[in-house]
């Protein structure tokens, strides 16, 4: 069986930080396994600036920081459209790519699978389903890879950091959201977010506000919500459904020991791309010392 | 355009389907009329997915008839199709005294209906066979025959073997006037205009408005809607069996069941409702839902939500399958098909074959040799096309591009998002098309409107 001193699970920024730390410390039999066609992770689709101050000490683009990242890691070992079926006994990984299924064994495993956001059905969010209602993930690569629109007057629920994000993807694509909806009485991201939206795109963010139904048919048409005990309607035609991030945990849940190391938002979710890229370094270096 | 059929079903959910395939192999000249974008658009897309052999129906219903014969049927054809079964079994499980008490009255009405294995199970080999079960469970009666099938891909391979007979299906097509000409009907359609010497009704939840086109229905349709709630994979350990309730006067009641899919899910509840489409779901009873599944598996507390749906029934007033041959109408009328319709179409189209035969005559006296269309198995415990390679474009459930490429072709392509999600299991899995919606609906809008 083929056998590597590291596999890397995830190619996004924590896999491909932690590949080429290894590599400045010496370690080159390392491989990342990357499900899609590119490595780059969730950066790739995030067409907006704000990416890179944390590890680069440079403000770029997603798509920039993506691909710097990659231009870190070149000549490393990433193998892209491989994905990881199961984490087995004695750290080895079921794989699957072009040719089928096969095995791949590591000294050690590191899971740098990263994070996604809830979906509406696990939030348990009433009213009609739709092809019209997504996360801010599936958004953003409609708007950034796929230069489509799927609705023009949305609704955005979420007052995180990445709701703000979806915001701006929407003004991008030339979509106006009509409210942003925030369950919690405060939002999770800097004060002068919510100011912004209002003031650079009129959007304006109920916070204390829950989203009790999405009404329609074959269409959305309005949210319904509830703000102190008060109910009333919004008229939309989409929903993007932002924030609560969870790691891509099922690997995990999955494996046997020995466990893997963890990094990036695999390991805790909701961090920037560049505060994982630089904690992922430091884990990178844990690894390397383990192995050594 | 006109084009002169034998038989014209309204209605594409399973039980039209079916009855379009057994006259198709049968060497009619078949027409199928569906209203929405795709078939399986109405009561069909949302059920319980359960091989039913109907040991609760009252033994001397049309339902028990059609159920068993519909049971045997599938049993005798799933394998020349490629469709699944995951053998679970059932059983119905007494969680309080006065359940338990129900249980030797449920025993007699299974065997009264032929299910002669079906037995009483002790607490004690409950436990053993359920040992993640909440302790409150009392008993059961175990219905080893019980199983769990894939509620589209039956359906869609009814279709598709229609179509190898034959048989046309016509989409977007809602019916909106029938007019009995000499011998034929003409009706009037948003996608044409069609004749056929025999209407069939199986219009599922319009079923009512539907039959106003030849008499004033002697039904109503009363939609009962029935939420889920989908876990993700892990649960699938933690329950092998299909736990049915002890049931109600009005309702078979909730049901914590595998999918072939290899989720488990709790549902349905029965709301008597006006919503006679797209079924909604509320919070609060998916959160009842949620709590009640984990009040009979606590391990489920620990496992994430993959999906929520809502499916509509078409119950009318009458308990009973509404089936009946308007011999001097040239009608056939299939209603009220509530909530056994996945098992039982393959046995209401018998019945129904039979009515045509009394009452219409003329089946051909030579059947063409019977065509079998296999479809993509997407039953978790068989083999899927991932493992033979390829990429995998949703990465819950595994599912490679060269799937859905399928999905979008071929005689019955998907049509609509939808459809192509209950063809290939794209965006179905915990993430909810969150990695993979954009590719997903990209390929779709491709296929539809051709390269941009």
């Amino acid at each position: 069986m083929e056998s590597h001193d590291v596999v890397v699970v995830g190619g996004g920024p924590a896999g491909l930080a932690v590949a080429t730390r290894l590599r400045q410390r010496g370690i080159t039999d390392v491989v990342v396994l990357e499900r899609e066609a590119e490595a780059g992770g969730v950066p790739r689709h995030c067409g907006h600036w704000g990416f890179g101050w944390e590890s680069h000490r440079r403000l770029m683009s997603g798509p920039d920081y993506a691909a710097r990242l990659r231009a870190d890691a070149a000549g490393i070992d990433i193998r892209t459209r491989t994905a990881v079926l199961s984490l087995e006994a004695e750290n080895t990984l079921r794989i699957q790519n072009a040719d089928g299924v096969s095995k791949l064994k590591a000294r050690q495993i590191v899971l740098a699978t990263g994070a996604r956001e809830s979906s509406r059905a696990a939030r348990l969010i009433g009213g009609v389903r739709n092809a019209c209602i997504m996360n801010t993930g599936t958004l953003q690569q409609l708007v950034y890879l796929k230069h489509a629109k799927p609705f023009h007057r949305p609704v955005i629920l979420g007052g995180e950091w990445v709701s703000f994000s979806a915001l701006m993807t929407c003004h991008h694509a030339g979509i106006r959201p009509v409210a942003m909806i925030v369950e919690e009485p405060k939002i999770d991201a800097p004060w002068f977010f919510p100011l912004g939206a209002r003031l650079r795109y009129g959007v304006p963010v109920h916070t204390a506000t829950r989203l009790v139904s999405i009404l329609g048919a074959g269409t959305v048409v309005a949210v319904e919500i509830e703000s102190q005990g008060q109910r009333r309607k919004i008229i939309c035609d989409g929903v993007i459904v932002s924030g609560k991030f969870v790691s891509e945990d099922t690997l995990l849940k999955g494996a046997t020991s020995p466990t893997p190391t963890l990094a990036g938002n695999m390991q805790s979710p909701l961090k920037t791309a560049g505060r994982c890229v630089a904690e992922a370094r430091r884990i990178a270096d844990a690894v390397a010392e383990g192995l050594s | 355009m006109t084009s002169r059929f034998d038989i014209a079903v309204i209605g594409g959910g399973v039980v039209g389907l079916a009855i379009l395939r057994r006259f198709a192999m049968a060497g009619l000249k078949c027409l199928l009329l569906e209203k929405g974008a795709d078939i399986l658009s109405g009561a069909s897309k949302g059920n319980s997915a359960l091989l039913h052999t109907g040991f609760d129906c009252d033994p001397k219903s049309l339902e028990a008839q059609c159920v068993k014969a519909g049971y045997s049927e599938y049993l005798e054809i799933h394998g020349k199709l490629n469709l699944p079964v995951l053998e679970t079994s059932g059983m119905v499980v007494a969680w309080t005294e006065e359940e338990q008490a129900k249980t030797p009255g449920i025993l007699a009405k299974a065997h009264a209906n032929g299910i002669l294995d079906a037995r009483l199970l002790s607490q004690a080999e409950l436990r053993q066979r359920e040992p993640n079960l909440a302790p409150t469970a009392l008993g059961a009666v175990l219905v080893p025959g019980e199983n769990v099938m894939d509620p589209w891909s039956a359906p869609l391979a009814y279709a598709c073997q229609a179509l190898a007979h034959g048989a046309v299906i016509t989409r977007k097509a809602d019916v909106n006037a029938a007019e009995r000409k000499l011998d034929a009907w003409r009706l009037t359609t948003a996608s044409g205009t069609f004749e056929a010497a025999l209407v069939i009704n199986a219009a599922g939840l319009f079923g009512d408005h539907v039959e106003a086109l030849v008499r004033p229905a002697p039904f109503t349709i009363k939609p009962r809607k029935g939420q889920f709630v989908v876990f993700d994979k892990p649960a699938s350990k933690l329950v092998k069996s299909i736990i049915l309730p002890v049931p109600t006067k009005r309702t078979k009641g909730v049901v914590l069941f595998p999918s072939i899919f290899g989720n488990l899910v709790i549902g349905p509840t029965a709301e008597e409702t006006q919503e006679r489409q797209n079924g909604s779901c509320d919070t609060a009873t998916l959160e009842k839902l949620k709590s009640r599944a984990i009040e009979m598996a606590p391990g489920l507390a620990g496992v994430g939500i993959n999906a929520i749906y809502a499916g509509l029934r078409p119950a009318t007033e009458h308990q009973d399958y509404v089936i009946e041959a308007l011999a001097d109408r040239n009608w056939i009328t299939v209603a009220g098909i509530r909530s056994t319709g996945l098992t039982g179409s393959l046995g209401i189209a018998q019945h129904v074959e039979a009515l045509y035969a009394k009452h219409f005559g003329k089946l051909p006296r030579k059947k063409p040799a019977p065509q079998w269309t296999p479809v993509p198995n997407l039953a978790e415990h068989l083999p899927r096309p991932y493992q033979k390679g390829g990429d995998i474009i949703c990465h819950c459930e595994w599912v490679t591009r060269r799937e859905i490429a399928k999905a979008l072709s071929g005689p019955l392509p998907a049509g609509d998002l939808s459809g192509l999600k209950r063809r290939t299991r794209a965006m179905m899995g915990r993430c909810q098309g969150f990695n993979c919606g954009a590719e997903v609906r990209t390929m779709f809008d491709e296929a539809q409107h051709g390269k941009p």
